[in-house]
């Protein structure tokens, strides 16, 4: 952790300057500039090949921008850390296909995601506390797989999976959680309970949540910001941004 | 508290071949020592040794599930690690020959004064210590693996590309062996023995005891290898197996992890490597090929990775079919029968030996069992 820079250079948890990334001659991101707040859950919207989960992988260091500013906390260089730093940092997110060990049950996926000394010697001698056993049994109630501990995760179904996930990142209890398309492929009734959760998460968490479904986004309620060919289009509340036409035009391809 | 460690959770399957492995270790060295030759239950010193081999091959064959069955690191090189194991223990015992040799040199061994050596090179210095070579035997496979894996996990090799790369490195300590000038006896390699610890390597008695360490470092090698996976360690390594970037999401160093069980499992193949030296009597180049490798990933493959006790089930198998395959009328046919094994349990039993017959067990117990994920794919 030797990023870090003396001196806060800016109060938003999260922020996102200039930011572009060519692969293979193709500009997936072009002068992206964001930010979050410390708090604050953003619903960031976007067509096919907008640069959302671009977006993410430089966020968690998967991929690293050609150009451009990310800063987290205000004053670490998110570009020069690795994925594990950056998760051990308090940055935590969920991926677009839900990905869980799936030969791993429930209850372990859940202590692989818990917040605790990550290192090879910790793990090695690892023993579970009282209080983290608690924290898992909540984390299970909260997500509703508390009967199901002790099966294999790959026998859950697409949307037990999902959720499965969310409860991981609560585990991790990062600062900001980056949610890719958390209510994809679920039921309505599903999809109603996982805002429900993610408002829940909110109240104590930044969250990024990417999403195509609007009514998903309606019933978050929240800020969102439009990206469109790898930079911002449009940013604000979903009825105003709904009725940008340039948003619409993106949207319908008119 | 160590031993508590070594014996948490313990399961029915391993206690079953902890019991049956202390069991042979106690019962075939005394059947071969206190019966005589002419007794129904004698066992003679060539077949004691002949398993004593195969529990050396049982040992590889856990060092290796340790990698792929539960890292999914598919290493085919892991018979550089037994065999620079082999040649830090055939090393020793060079330097126990004295001026026994047939040069009767008191410090070069034979093939040095052959070659016209005046001194002794230094990287065989202070091997004529028992502990010192025992150091080496655990250090040589430990840092060469560990300086390996150092490079290509960081760079973040896997897959198929990981598995060339190990294949290339007992590739090229092969060909570095057979060169004379490198020190270690060329494609004759390092033999005739004479003592260990100053008993004689070919006396019954010397066979028996090696017989008994054997088995001694096979429960030990097993322990330490069970104890690592039902750790909270042994959860993430499978993590890394299944969904390596997602564990890295997660903030976990998945480098450091590979490192550790590539290490330690390279240590255990080069004490597997040290035993079966002197019971064999002979260490040389032949050892690193790439083909014994190969048929080390059969045998885990065989007895059922990911289960450490169907590795050595495996190992033991294989090795206990080649035997009688290589020695009568069959004998041409052997490779083609070790191939038609794999494909079999490749296509037939991707589970291998013990996960086949645990299905088949809880299918007789509970007929509709709950889904089971589908099999990692073989990498």
């Amino acid at each position: 952790m030797n990023a870090s820079v003396p001196g806060q250079l800016t109060s938003s948890l999260l922020y996102l300057d200039g930011v572009s990334v060519t692969f293979d001659g193709f500009k997936a991101i072009r002068g992206l500039s964001l930010t979050i707040e410390p708090g604050e859950m953003r619903a960031i919207i976007g067509p096919n090949g907008a640069g959302k989960t671009t977006m993410m992988d430089i966020i968690t260091g998967k991929t690293k921008p050609d150009v451009g500013t990310v800063m987290f906390g205000g004053s670490i260089d998110l570009t020069r850390l690795d994925e594990a730093a950056i998760a051990n940092l308090g940055i935590g997110r969920k991926f677009q296909k839900p990905t869980v060990f799936d030969f791993h049950t429930i209850e372990d996926n859940i202590l692989l995601a818990l917040k605790a000394p990550r290192s090879v010697a910790k793990t090695l001698f690892w023993k579970t506390a009282a209080a983290q056993a608690k924290r898992i049994d909540d984390i299970l109630g909260i997500i509703k797989l508390g009967d199901a501990r002790d099966r294999v995760a790959g026998s859950l179904s697409h949307g037990q999976k999902q959720w499965l996930e969310i409860g991981m990142l609560l585990a991790q209890d990062p600062k900001l959680l980056l949610v890719d398309e958390p209510a994809a492929g679920m039921t309505d009734g599903e999809t109603a309970q996982t805002a429900i959760l993610l408002k829940d998460i909110a109240r104590d968490h930044s969250v990024i949540v990417v999403e195509h479904d609007m009514g998903f986004i309606r019933e978050l309620g929240v800020k969102v910001t439009v990206l469109h060919e790898g930079a911002v289009l449009a940013e604000g509340p979903l009825d105003q941004v709904s009725a940008n036409e340039r948003v619409v035009e993106v949207y319908l391809g008119r | 508290m160590i031993t508590r460690f070594l014996l948490q959770d313990m399961d029915k399957r391993g206690g079953v071949f902890l019991v049956v492995v202390a069991a042979i270790a106690i019962l075939v060295p005394l059947l071969n020592l206190l019966l005589p030759a002419g007794s129904p239950f004698h066992v003679p010193t060539s077949t004691m040794s002949l398993w004593g081999k195969y529990l050396c091959y049982a040992l590889l064959a856990i060092s290796l599930d340790l990698v792929w069955g539960y890292c999914g690191i598919l290493s085919l090189g892991h018979g550089a690690f037994f065999a620079l194991g082999g040649y830090a223990m055939g090393m020793y015992l060079m330097r126990q020959i004295g001026s026994r040799g047939t040069y009767g040199n008191p410090v070069l061994p034979d093939f040095m004064v052959f070659l016209n050596w005046q001194e002794l090179p230094w990287y065989w210095w202070g091997f004529s210590s028992f502990p010192f070579a025992m150091l080496m035997v655990l250090l040589a496979p430990g840092l060469l693996a560990f300086v390996f894996g150092w490079f290509a996990f960081r760079s973040r090799v896997t897959g198929v590309y990981l598995s060339i790369i190990t294949q290339a490195l007992t590739y090229a300590l092969l060909l570095a062996f057979f060169r004379n000038d490198m020190g270690f006896g060329g494609n004759n390699g390092l033999t005739d023995f004479k003592d260990i610890l100053g008993f004689n390597v070919q006396a019954q008695a010397t066979r028996a005891a090696l017989f008994f360490a054997t088995c001694v470092m096979l429960i030990a090698g097993f322990l330490v290898a069970r104890s690592i996976v039902v750790s909270k360690l042994g959860k993430v390594v499978i993590a890394i197996r299944d969904a390596e970037s997602r564990t890295r999401f997660l903030g976990y160093r998945v480098d450091r992890f590979k490192l550790f069980v590539f290490t330690v499992s390279a240590c255990m193949a080069g004490v597997a490597g040290a035993l079966y030296v002197p019971q064999v009597g002979i260490i040389n180049p032949s050892e690193f090929a790439p083909a014994n490798s190969i048929e080390t990933v059969i045998w885990v493959a065989v007895g059922g990775r990911g289960t450490l006790v169907g590795a050595a089930l495996g190992a033991v198998v294989v090795n206990y079919a080649k035997t009688v395959f290589t020695s009568g009328f069959m004998a041409p046919y052997w490779l083609f029968a070790l191939g038609a094994l794999f494909v079999f349990v490749t296509l037939f039993m991707p589970k291998g030996i013990l996960g086949t017959a645990q299905q088949l067990w809880e299918k007789r117990r509970k007929p509709a069992p709950v889904a089971a994920p589908e099999p990692a794919p073989a990498e």
